[in-house]
């Protein structure tokens, strides 16, 4: 079944966190939630698991047991070794030590040869790759990660990201924060977060395709019109009519429209 | 008077048997954004500490404004860490007076979505404010080359469209700027970059000269799970995107040997990033 948020609000010390969120988890796919320092993406992702309780809307997650967290940061036990972090998680799941899932999983993440090093003299990317493969180790229903690949580079970010595919190739229902917006591309679903709302939200694909208006690009600062840098250009964006005079017109991208949607709902708010 | 900022000429250093920075040579001109792009551990960090005049290269030259680094460059220099290097108890005013003071001048005014903060405490302005003050406080007294870490990090589209159009104001009005980052959408915003791996310049030049002849593979494979699984087996790098899978840097026959010859390919100009990892030799 989909998991997830409809209409969820959950305040915090008397603060919204997060406002009105629907989002969904389906399994087999991964659902990226994108947000900004202090967008709302812990406060998603406590909620969905049932960390925190929302002050409206509904969540919808499977038991307790059938749920892989992995909060920010944090997830692994540094003063234990990888197989020592794998094997503790199997049996907190009542499966044994060293089991095949075990080493399929040492396996794929590339740590076999690091199996008895400490988890806390890993490299970033490695630490990442471990906390992730525990996440996957009981094959839950649900896993949901918080900003599995902050910090990391390209690199590492790309392995983070072929774990979690393989993890929604086994049926898993994913769930990854992060704050790159080009990760969106990785995930079949994505939600951008802004000041604790959904600012857009669909496929990669289906949000490229909701810009509204025309793009341009101009060497110029523009008037009046809503306009970013890119480079030693400026974009700019008419919403409703034709670009100013000497504009030339450029296809958006995803950074662009995510821009263009935090111009719009500062105008209108 | 040279239009040179800055520049390095085949520095290197290393730690013990660790390498770190292997024959660099780079040049900043006034009004230009050099972007230094490298994965974690590629050595930015002790490039950076070299240009400053902070570590000295084993081999090679450093050069500010036409002489080696000393304590009178630095005064030219204004450097922003990724923490920033502001004092969090104390207000956006009294971070600004206090920078300012230590290089001798008058501190700057605070316009645009500051404008009005300056007794806000810096512990409670969010994160793209906190980054403009860091900005504005390393800007105080007019240097003439910046260095930013990872500027726009964490900071959400306003913040992060507004703090670039300051940065290219800086540039526009004849700064220098270095952003060291792994960021691919902070890359694209300089005017050109230098690709780090392993303490080696591997690529240099504008987005659109790095990009020229990176390519990527695409497919849409029934089962995707079962398609990575083959590639992985055959070595090659597989990136999943949402039903897709790419694979830069690799050639169609190398994907059709392991998929078999039907497989349908589309080939297309790989990412920045995708171009980045090919560049560094892994994925």
């Amino acid at each position: 079944m989909t998991f997830g948020l409809t209409g969820v609000t959950v305040e915090i010390g008397g603060k919204t966190a997060i406002e009105a969120v629907d989002l969904e988890v389906e399994p087999g796919a991964i659902t990226a939630v994108i947000g900004a320092d202090g967008a709302g993406k812990t406060t998603t992702s406590r909620t969905l698991v049932g960390l925190l309780s929302p002050t409206a809307g509904t969540v919808s997650r499977p038991n307790r047991a059938a749920i892989g967290y992995q909060p920010e940061a944090a997830g692994t036990w540094r003063d234990l070794t990888v197989s020592e972090n794998l094997s503790f998680v199997a049996r907190a799941h009542g499966l044994a030590a060293a089991s095949a899932r075990y080493r399929e999983l040492l396996e794929v993440t590339g740590l076999g040869s690091a199996a008895e090093r400490l988890a806390g003299e890993l490299s970033g990317g490695m630490r990442q790759k471990l906390a992730v493969a525990m996440a996957m180790l009981p094959r839950p229903e649900l896993t949901v990660l918080d900003e599995p690949t902050t910090g990391l580079d390209p690199m590492s970010r790309a392995e983070v990201w072929r774990l979690l595919a393989r993890a929604a190739g086994e049926g898993t229902a994913v769930l990854a924060t992060t704050s790159y917006l080009n990760e969106a591309e990785r995930a079949s679903h994505v939600v951008v977060l802004d000041a604790g709302k959904v600012l857009i939200a669909g496929t990669a694909l289906s949000i490229r395709g909701s810009f509204r208006g025309l793009l341009g690009t101009t060497t110029i600062r523009p008037g009046e019109a809503p306009a970013w840098r890119r480079g030693n250009q400026w974009r700019v964006w008419a919403p409703d009519g034709p670009l100013p005079q000497g504009a030339r017109r450029a296809e958006p991208d995803l950074e662009d429209v995510v821009t263009a949607a935090a111009f719009a709902r500062r105008e209108a708010s | 008077m040279t239009s040179r900022l800055a520049e390095t000429s085949e520095i290197s250093k290393r730690f013990v048997d660790n390498l770190a920075v292997d024959g660099v040579s780079i040049s900043i001109r006034a009004g230009e954004i050099l972007g230094l792009v490298g994965a974690n551990g590629a050595g930015k960090t002790t490039f950076i500490r070299m240009l400053l005049g902070l570590l000295r290269p084993d081999r090679g030259q450093v050069m500010l404004f036409g002489e080696p680094p000393t304590r009178s460059t630095r005064h030219r220099l204004g450097y922003m860490p990724q923490g920033m290097g502001l004092y969090e108890d104390l207000t956006v005013s009294q971070n600004l007076d206090f920078t300012a003071r230590v290089f001798g001048v008058a501190p700057p005014g605070l316009e645009g979505d500051l404008a009005g903060l300056g007794d806000t405490l810096v512990a409670d302005l969010p994160l793209g404010l906190r980054r403009r003050t860091g900005f504005l406080a390393a800007l105080s007294h007019r240097p003439d080359l910046l260095v930013l870490d990872e500027p726009t990090s964490g900071v959400g589209p306003m913040g992060r469209a507004e703090l670039w159009e300051t940065i290219h104001d800086a540039a526009d009005a004849g700064a220098g700027i270095l952003v060291t980052t792994h960021h691919m959408d902070e890359a694209e915003q300089c005017d050109r970059l230098v690709l780090l791996s392993a303490g080696r310049a591997v690529a240099s030049g504008t987005v659109d000269e790095i990009l020229t002849g990176q390519r990527t593979i695409e497919l849409a494979p029934a089962d995707p799970a079962a398609a990575m699984a083959i590639l992985d087996r055959a070595g090659l790098p597989v990136l999943p995107t949402g039903a897709m899978l790419r694979l830069p840097g690799v050639t169609t026959a190398s994907v059709r040997a392991a998929l078999g010859g039907d497989v349908s390919l589309t080939e297309s100009r790989s990412t920045l990033e995708e171009a980045f990892m090919s560049l560094a030799g892994r994925v």
